[in-house]
């Protein structure tokens, strides 16, 4: 794309500063990326743990290990702990890390903004894992908290909600500094159509973020309030309506869901062509497609409460509009088939979990289409088959992309190359295991287990023990990814300047390391 | 990890060979016309998702295959095609139009509850199913429907209970099932009392939610006579995975047989809670009712399962003033799990219960007869 080269004026560059307080005070996008992408991985291993006493709950029918209610805790705060802090910071972290360096920047527009954005999180989930050592216990009632059942939470209730707004407000100004770096940071000629993908779905992703956060706010404010102020927003005996704040939940849950898996699109888009060695087929079409695909999401959330009792005409509508999201995300999966096609493939392990993530996605893609379809819906919905979906879209879909995204710069980032043989490994391991542990979800909920019950009769038992089998091992391999990660930044094998082969874009044209601020003089873009 | 592994292998042997053809891998195909159609409905989808699948995933693994490095190939370097971009966004469309038109047609069906032969209204309780008969020859017959109680103390943590005696029903049994006549269009109309469920039965076709202040509407016919199991499925706190739903589809004349029977019984509740029952009578009625409806929050002993579920042995409440005591249990206690039971319970079983409340570990605090919750409701 560009033959730029980045001067290094060293002489005027001021470092990081030492010790503990470089990573407290510190205003540079790649230190922020880093403490993200940190905080990301110690909370994949803190979800992940719960994870673990959920399927070891369900490794057999009769009750073994915990008790209902903290069962209830588990699948409520795994969900919270992945979603809003191993999945968005990491996928922040990697923005941050690499939008200034795609766009010819030197750093993020708001450094300050972007040092309080990340530093409220810490704050954030302390405050969500406390409510455990509190009467009552930690948040049971799901990670969409629905009201009546929510209100019954004991005395960390108030903190669940607190940690909600603090790590909304993180992601809002985050959002915010996104935004404003792409739009004013470009390098000269780097028109909005010649930005890379990830840059493109981040910055569709931002704007997604600001849009929904402050609803989901609002209604768990109403939440505070119902249980405080004596409101009744969503008690009917009040005059307020309970499905109101599923309707308002899902206004943000959407768009969140394509907000956990839009910048996936872009990571992948950016991997596949590298090791294809041939350009991505469609880029205008993309671009297109994680418009549209945007514009959707605010139009379909009522899917996720087919069975709450709307008017035919609802269900109507929103089965129809679900279902022409398979068009957008069809396009994007063709256009990485396609991309591939006549290509001179090599499958280091970022192109790993890169198809990896096109094959899994792409099946978590099939039956979120199942379960648009409304009158099947009644049958699929709160079961296992859900769980199955969403799990493929989440983990071997945002998950994976990340794990791809992380083996695919981290050379970048610190000079040196991961060990391919354990990478490729973490990989083998993972894509086995995870499929262990998801796939037979399927067929549990097409069986008629429902989703988020600690005990089950014995005709489920057979799946329900290789699910946790597969869970295990799954829990168990994401070690060997921090493993290597740790490997990487200690040493290894020096990694050049463009590391893959057919990498093009401005980051690889800076040296690996990159210098601490990333473009001094902005680079020309043709 | 060995040990984890010997364990669990050795489970999993024993898991294989227990006879039951228990690796279910599809959909159930149901016993109303209703499920049959969102079952054929599902297999269009997910054939079309196999076809589409066999496809997408053919040609990449084409590609895998074939246009590696390492086999001398040699990137090409096409891009953009706008006839590609179109074929591959009408092509979809297209397909997504065809399913959207059977899909359509079952909705509206499923949606259509007009010209039902009778009326059952379903009320989700923390953690039971309530059913009343509205109209009909049935009318006024009203059930508690709880969890077995032999099931509900095998799933109690660490009851090691051997759980091949409940055969494939474990969690699946209820004490009082939802009976209705086979060959008619049964109404449902579903609402609930506390937080929001959601009543199940895969063999029905569907499910709805029940939430509370609202009444959802939704129907079934069940052709065939028997029993068709299912559970609640919208979390609804600590024991939602303990809250089934048992339907007993019975021919006309044996449910004839079935309405005469329920609404003898409920005379006879309606006779004895207007007589003075003895001290004996009240307990033993009051420990059945406690064991059904109480012990889940406040334990079989008693003592709860504080902060959330209060201690009633040596509390001040059950020791204390006998009308505050049916008070609460007649209103339930706003903000908290503890559900109103005004509608849930008749007379003689709330006076039995709070009886049974007043005199058991160690409390002492006299009975109440059912009089006594007449004039307070």
């Amino acid at each position: 794309m560009s033959t730029a080269t980045a001067t290094h004026d060293d002489h005027h560059d001021h470092g990081p500063a030492k010790g503990l307080m470089r990573w407290v005070t510190t205003t540079n996008h790649k230190d922020i990326g880093t403490l993200y992408l940190l905080f990301a991985l110690v909370m994949f291993f803190i979800g992940g743990a719960m994870a673990m006493v959920i399927r070891a709950e369900l490794f057999q029918p009769g009750m073994q290990v915990v008790d209902p209610q903290f069962f209830n805790s588990m699948t409520t705060v795994h969900a919270l702990v992945m979603i809003f802090g191993a999945v968005m910071p990491a996928f922040t972290g990697l923005a941050n890390w690499l939008i200034p360096m795609m766009i010819g920047a030197p750093d993020m527009a708001l450094p300050r903004m972007n040092n309080f954005s990340f530093w409220i999180l810490p704050f954030a989930f302390s405050l969500l894992l406390s409510t455990f050592f509190m009467n009552g216990g930690g948040p049971a009632g799901g990670w969409t908290i629905y009201p009546p059942l929510s209100l019954q939470m004991g005395d960390g209730f108030p903190f669940m909600i607190f940690a909600i707004h603090l790590a909304g407000i993180s992601s809002i100004m985050g959002s915010i500094n996104i935004v404003v770096t792409i739009l004013n940071m470009r390098a000269p000629g780097m028109t909005l159509m010649k930005m890379p993908l990830f840059v493109w779905t981040w910055l569709i992703t931002a704007y997604l973020l600001i849009a929904t956060m402050p609803v989901l706010a609002g209604a768990v404010t109403m939440l505070l309030t119902d249980k405080f102020a004596g409101t009744s927003f969503f008690s009917a005996a009040g005059g307020g309506d309970p499905v109101m704040y599923q309707h308002i939940f899902w206004f943000f849950g959407h768009p969140e869901v394509y907000i956990l898996i839009l910048p996936a699109f872009g990571i992948v888009s950016a991997i596949v062509p590298t090791f294809a060695r041939k350009p991505l087929f469609g880029y205008s079409s993309m671009v297109y497609a994680t418009a549209s695909i945007a514009f959707l999401s605010f139009i379909v959330w009522a899917h996720h409460m087919f069975t709450v009792g709307m008017p035919v005409v609802g269900e109507l509508f929103f089965m129809y509009a679900t279902m022409m999201i398979a068009v957008p995300t069809g396009v994007k999966v063709f256009n990485w088939v396609s991309t591939m096609w006549k290509g001179s493939m090599t499958f280091e392990t970022p192109m790993l979990f890169a198809v990896g993530f096109i094959i899994m996605f792409t099946i978590g893609g099939f039956s979120g289409l199942m379960l648009a379809i409304a009158p099947a819906d009644f049958q699929y919905h709160d079961t296992y088959f859900v769980v199955a979906h969403f799990h493929y879209v989440l983990v071997t879909g945002a998950v994976y992309s990340i794990m791809a995204a992380a083996y695919y710069w981290l050379p970048k980032w610190t000079g040196n190359m991961y060990d391919e043989k354990l990478g490729q490994m973490h990989f083998w391991i993972s894509t086995v295991s995870v499929n262990v542990l998801f796939f037979p979800q399927h067929f549990l909920g097409l069986a008629g287990m429902p989703r988020r019950i600690p005990d089950y009769s014995v005709q489920f038992t057979d799946w329900n023990m290789i699910s946790s089998i597969g869970g295990f091992v799954f829990g168990v391999s994401q070690l060997m990814f921090a493993y290597v990660v740790y490997k990487t930044i200690r040493g290894g094998e020096k990694a050049t300047d463009q590391v893959w082969e057919g990498a093009h874009g401005l980051e690889w044209t800076l040296p690996s390391p990159p210098p601490y601020h990333s473009f001094t003089e902005a680079p020309e873009v043709k | 990890m060995h040990k984890l592994a010997g364990i669990s292998s050795a489970l999993l042997v024993g898991a294989f060979t227990s006879a039951k053809a228990d690796f279910a891998l599809n959909m159930r195909e149901g016993v109303t016309s209703t499920s049959q159609s969102v079952y054929d409905l599902h297999m269009i989808i997910f054939w079309v998702c196999c076809v589409i699948g066999i496809v997408v995933f053919g040609a990449m693994i084409y590609s895998i295959v074939n246009h590696r490095k390492s086999k001398g190939a040699v990137a090409a370097q096409f891009h953009e095609s706008t006839t590609m971009e179109i074929l591959w966004t009408v092509v979809p469309i297209v397909i997504l139009v065809s399913m959207a038109i059977p899909a359509t047609s079952t909705l509206l069906a499923m949606e259509d509850t007009s010209d039902a032969d009778m009326t059952v209204k379903v009320t989700g309780i923390q953690w039971k199913w309530k059913y009343d008969y509205v109209d009909g020859d049935a009318s006024g017959i009203s059930l508690i429907s709880s969890l077995d109680a032999r099931h509900n103390e095998a799933r109690l943590l660490g009851a090691k209970a051997d759980l091949s005696q409940f055969g494939d029903h474990y969690l699946m049994e209820v004490d009082n099932p939802l009976v209705i006549p086979t060959g008619k269009k049964v109404r449902f109309l579903l609402t609930a009392a506390d937080v929001i469920h959601s009543w199940w039965v895969p063999d029905l076709g569907w499910k709805k939610d029940a939430i509370p202040g609202f009444v959802n509407e939704a129907w079934t016919k069940v052709d065939q006579p028997g029993v068709y199991r299912g559970k609640c499925a919208e979390l609804c706190g600590k024991d939602h995975g303990f809250m089934p739903i048992v339907v007993v589809a019975k021919a006309p004349e044996d449910y004839a047989k079935w309405v005469a029977e329920q609404k003898s019984v409920a005379e006879a509740a309606a006779a004895s809670a207007d007589r003075e029952w003895t001290k004996d009578e009240l307990l033993a009625k009051g420990e059945q009712v406690y064991t059904t409806n109480c012990a889940a929050c406040h334990q079989v002993n008693g003592q709860g399962v504080p902060p959330a579920f209060p201690a009633l042995a040596g509390s001040a409440i059950a020791n204390g003033d006998a009308a505050a005591h049916i008070s609460l249990v007649l209103n339930g206690k706003a903000g908290t799990a503890m559900a109103a039971y005004r509608n849930i319970l008749n007379d003689a079983d709330l006076a039995a219960v709070i009886s049974y409340e007043r005199n058991a570990w160690g409390n002492s605090a006299g009975i109440v007869q059912p009089a006594a919750i007449k004039a307070a409701r």
